[in-house]
């Protein structure tokens, strides 16, 4: 069980934020950019120190500031992938695994971690010579040498296109499970919400805005059972009884068959809502 | 031409760049990552030597060391230094006069670190020392070897402060600058001139080195 209660003045507004999440979980700081994700983040790393409030892990107390308790970064047992990857531009991929290693780890970690990653033969490259995925698998990797009980991961994902992002989270996923890792995620993306996590924070200006499922937060409120687009018409045209819209929506021309009744009035260059309901889409996946 | 003012330039160019770095290295350090409000204060005071005439800094390294005055009178009696026209009291003073040329180049390499290279480290339970030396000093490396090599040559270059605080004492502070002033005095301008000519192309050597290496042709080797 981690509980956290987290007050900061962050300049343009006041972080509150208190939450728990148990063993197991993985929990997504989700929200617009200056909400708070990241300097959340921070706190539990032990790299910013919250005005008030306490950080428990299990038994452990890693902040708490009724009692003056502030743990250093080097005292906690977390694993973090920053947002740039922060490799060691001097050491290879193997050093900078090596280097994450407690003075008492086992080598045989690294290994693994090699392995389940997918880094054989990377080993002695610098990290300029990879790919941005593979940074990012290294990244990870080296986050859990030292075997974290809590991940943190600052948008690992956000700067990878979307096949790499796909693969990347499979391996979120395996090591989440196989170490039994609580994690938390900081992320833009919907979709890697919906994959990869059990809970969700929806955080703005620096509070909790919704909390809950990912299936509870996102789609309860907004759920019309309606897709709905805005377009220009670019074309008119009558064919027997009917007429036929072309509209330009995005950079697509749909047509649309109407009535005339419909479109009286209709011109070239009016702006229209195209909606249609949901309980007969064709679905199919794409990659 | 004698060698021993080339020498003796060497040695103390070779002396100060060694001493400097170790005690720039923390100073740099502090500077880079501090956010006190003496900072600048201290850094005013390491970019003197920039501005200063090498003569200001001389004269009161000269009053400071004199054994009339606390601080000479100390330094001799306690740690037998004599650092008025010696060796030792010129390599003090060089470290003075070249510290700018050292910090400046090992403070903006550590400041434009990406500051999470430091945090990542810290979260993977490595010290300050263990994240400065394993992480840090390696990866600004080429910022060291600018820092070494301007030391170097500033130091080849020193006149004034020389003058001031050393003198003319053949193999104690005769150093190469020195011995080019004293022969024109006398009127020897071959040798003046074969002392300046290798001053001349020395100097120049170390300054394209560190160019090119800057310059990135190098990288592979020093990446």
């Amino acid at each position: 069980m981690i509980t956290f209660d987290l007050q900061k003045n962050l300049g343009d507004f006041e972080l509150n934020v208190r939450f728990e999440l148990g063993e197991g979980d993985f929990l997504t700081l989700h929200g617009p950019s200056g909400a708070g994700k990241t300097s959340i983040l921070r706190m539990m790393a032990g790299l910013l120190k919250p005005g008030h409030g306490f950080i428990e892990v299990g038994n452990e107390c890693w902040y708490d500031s009724a009692k003056s308790i502030w743990k250093k970064p080097q005292e906690r047992s977390v694993g973090m992938v920053f947002q740039d990857y922060a490799l060691f531009p001097t050491m290879t991929v193997r050093e900078n695994l090596a280097f994450a290693l407690p003075k008492k780890g086992d080598h045989r970690i690294l290994d693994e971690l090699t392995e389940i990653m997918e880094l054989g033969g990377l080993e002695h490259r610098k990290p300029s010579q990879l790919s941005g995925g593979q940074q990012q698998r290294v990244a990870l990797a080296r986050a859990l040498a030292k075997k974290p009980q809590l991940l943190l991961l600052d948008e690992p994902l956000a700067a990878l296109d979307q096949g790499m992002r796909l693969r990347v989270q499979d391996y979120l996923l395996d090591v989440h499970r196989r170490y039994g890792l609580t994690t938390l995620l900081v992320s833009h993306d919907m979709g890697e919400v919906f994959r990869l996590s059990n809970r969700v924070l929806t955080l703005e200006k620096g509070r909790i805005l919704r909390q809950g499922s990912p299936s509870e937060v996102f789609t309860h409120k907004n759920l019309s059972g309606k897709f709905q687009f805005t377009g220009h018409v670019v074309h008119l045209k009558q064919e027997d009884t009917i007429q036929i819209v072309s509209v330009l929506i995005d950079n697509h021309v749909i047509k649309v068959v109407a009535t005339p009744e419909e479109v009286r009035g209709f011109a070239v260059g009016d702006k229209v809502i195209v909606a249609s309901k949901a309980f007969n889409p064709m679905i199919r996946k794409i990659d | 031409m004698e060698w021993g003012p080339i020498i003796l330039t060497f040695r103390l160019a070779s002396i100060t760049t060694v001493l400097l770095f170790l005690v720039a290295l923390p100073l740099s350090y502090w500077i880079a990552f501090s956010r006190s409000r003496w900072k600048p204060v201290l850094e005013t005071l390491i970019s003197m030597p920039l501005v200063l005439p090498p003569t200001v800094i001389g004269f009161y390294l000269l009053v400071a060391f004199s054994p009339e005055n606390a601080l000479g009178t100390f330094l001799h009696d306690y740690m037998g230094l004599q650092l008025v026209f010696s060796f030792e009291g010129l390599v003090i003073a060089s470290m003075i006069y070249s510290l700018p040329f050292m910090v400046q180049p090992l403070q903006a390499g550590l400041a434009n670190l990406p500051p999470n290279l430091k945090e990542a480290s810290y979260v993977m339970g490595k010290s300050r020392m263990a994240t400065a030396f394993y992480v840090l000093f390696p990866t600004i490396k080429t910022s060291i070897l600018t820092g070494l090599v301007l030391t170097f040559a500033h130091t080849i270059g020193e006149f004034g402060v020389v003058l001031m605080i050393g003198g003319n004492i053949p193999n104690e502070t005769r150093v190469a600058s020195i011995a080019i002033y004293d022969e024109v005095e006398s009127l020897n301008y071959a040798n003046a001139n074969a002392y300046s000519l290798f001053l001349f192309i020395l100097t120049f050597s170390i300054l394209l080195t560190v160019y090119v290496i800057n310059s990135g042709q190098f990288k592979r080797i020093w990446k």
